[in-house]
């Protein structure tokens, strides 16, 4: 069971039973819609984009545990980050996901998204935890519809 | 609660069945440390001994092109492979000339979408399909409706997921060029009332297709007495090996309709003015076909001949009614879909935890389920939900799979709690 722990993590049930920033957006300047065609899960992301930087995100949609934690921790991370510095938590956060966290030299450097170290032990849940990502990108690169495969 | 079915005395008691197990080699093993519990059938089954041996008999000693050359492999492969298709038409209790091997039921539905149904649908006319129907027995439909106009109208179901058929009585008007319907729900379970569907459209003069990939390895088929126009599966669902399907269909039917396909082994004679087609079965057989694949599907038939598929129905039933008394008895799973006759498939809920959360915290206790939309995504819009998890059950299954499966949700249930 204790792949099964690094993956069901305590913040991650936490943030898929109760996901922040969950709900429409008033006033958002982009948006995304996100969608995983091997299991339906579908998201829709919300940007509001100001002085070169995410004031806020949010999302509605429906999908697994992961991928509302996901979402919910991730839009909680970019808000006051650029564009740019979006794109480098990708990088970190794809390389976790993928590879695990001993791909992180410095696992400080993780920070929240830490918790997603034990995806990498399940290569199918990868994109469950990366839908609200790639859909963020495809907002912050002005929108339409982002697919995992 | 009843687990046992009493048979005539010509077939095997149930338990029998269960000891078939020890045929499939796939099954004897251990994922993530735990003996494999497969309860993934209606994806794809595993294959027996009979059937591995087959096809490798048939590379090892046989393989050779068919229908071409004079030498004694050339002529062992044909053999085998029209063997293979006189074991198919004696399953369907077919003619062998009406029988062509294709990919699978989807191939299938597309050859028949793209001949049949592109001589027949015009614009202004519609192809009824049913809500309990798969991915390939709806969209080859609107590729052909959106390529002649035409339009594809889904029949209702009921909650229990059960065809309303005074609905679909409504809907068989006299622009209906086509009904497309399943014997077996793959997403459900549902059995669909096939002979009487049949006999509704065909008494207004519609073509039926039957989609038996679900249907066919739990119930079977006599197509003479169904009577339908079309009939479909696949031999990946029925122990055979993946890449090897049948399309039956009416004689009058394959010989109006134009080849799909154009290549070798389809053809009479060829020149750059004119071509002209062989004869049935061959002419909807273009190129080589996938020869070891159909020694593989007639092996899978002739080992469930050998079981029976009264046998095998029977001993399903009572692990699927065993496995729905005890799902039922768990207090957060909630069944979808009560249909009046089920077979192989059961669709479920467990509490709030999203059914991939479950697919993988079951797969980590050696239990494969299914989670997702099944490839039925207007039926899963129908319920309102984006997915189900399903257990799915072949011959192979036993009471100790129900089992296992019931002490991995708890596992599941105990994550989430």
């Amino acid at each position: 069971m204790s792949e099964l722990t690094d993956l069901y993590q305590e913040v991650i049930l936490d943030h898929g039973k109760r996901p922040r920033n969950f709900g429409p957006l008033d006033g958002a300047t982009a948006s995304a819609e996100g969608l995983n065609p091997l299991c339906g899960d579908h998201l829709v992301l919300q940007v509001k984009v100001a002085g070169g930087k995410v004031q806020e995100a949010r999302f509605t949609g429906t999908g697994c545990a992961i991928s509302r934690a996901s979402a919910s921790v991730m839009t909680g991370l970019v808000k006051g980050k650029t564009a740019a510095e979006v794109e480098a938590m990708f990088q970190v956060f794809h390389t976790l996901v993928t590879e695990g966290p001993g791909a992180h030299p410095d696992l400080e450097a993780l920070g929240k998204l830490a918790v997603f170290g034990g995806v990498h032990e399940f290569p199918t849940r990868v994109k469950c935890a990366s839908l609200a990502w790639h859909t963020l990108r495809s907002a912050l690169q002005g929108g339409g519809t982002a697919s995992t495969e | 609660m009843t687990t046992v079915t009493t048979l005539g005395p010509a077939g095997p008691a149930p338990g029998d069945v269960a000891e078939r197990r020890a045929d499939f080699p796939a099954l004897d093993q251990q994922v993530h440390g735990k003996p494999l519990v497969y309860l993934d059938s209606a994806a794809t089954t595993q294959k027996p001994r009979a059937v591995i041996d087959a096809i490798s008999h048939f590379y090892e000693r046989d393989n050779a092109n068919v229908h071409r050359g004079v030498h004694a492999l050339s002529e062992r492969a044909t053999k085998a492979f029209e063997g293979a298709r006189a074991t198919v038409a004696r399953f369907l209790n077919a003619d062998a000339r009406d029988v062509i091997f294709v990919r699978g039921a989807t191939e299938a539905v597309n050859l028949v979408a793209q001949t049949f149904g592109r001589q027949r649908v015009r614009a202004g006319d519609e192809i009824v399909v049913t809500t309990l129907e798969h991915h390939s027995n709806i969209v080859p439909w609107q590729l052909l409706a959106a390529a002649q106009g035409a339009r594809v109208v889904a029949a209702p179901i009921d909650d229990a997921g059960d065809l309303d058929l005074g609905a679909l009585s409504e809907l068989l008007g006299p622009r209906v060029k086509l009904l497309a319907v399943t014997q077996v729900s793959n997403a459900l379970g549902t059995v669909t009332p096939i002979e009487a569907v049949v006999a509704l459209a065909r008494s207004r003069g519609i073509p039926v297709l039957v989609d038996g990939a679900q249907g066919a390895p739990h119930l079977g088929v006599d197509v003479r007495a169904l009577g339908a126009d079309f009939y479909v599966f696949s031999g990946h669902k029925l122990y055979g090996p993946t890449g090897i399907g049948v399309l039956w269909a009416r004689r009058e039917h394959l010989e109006a309709m134009p080849p799909w396909q154009g290549g070798g082994d389809m053809i009479r004679s060829v020149t750059f003015e004119k071509s002209t087609w062989n004869d049935l079965p061959y002419k909807f057989e273009a190129g080589t076909p996938d020869i070891a694949g159909a020694v593989g599907l007639a092996a899978a038939l002739d080992y469930v001949g050998a079981i029976g598929l009264p046998a095998i129905a029977a001993h399903e039933a009572a692990v699927l009614r065993a496995a729905e008394a005890a799902l039922r008895s768990v207090p957060e799973v909630r069944l979808v879909g009560a249909p009046r006759r089920r077979a192989g498939v059961i669709s479920f809920m467990v509490g709030d935890i999203h059914p991939h959360d479950l697919a993988t915290i079951v797969d980590r206790q050696g239990v494969a389920i299914r989670a997702g939309h099944h490839c039925a995504q207007p039926l899963m819009q129908r319920y309102g939900l984006p997915a189900t998890a399903r257990a799915s059950f072949a011959l192979y299954s036993t009471l100790d799979d129900v089992e296992a499966l019931v002490r991995a949700l708890h596992a599941a249930i105990k994550v989430f709690a």
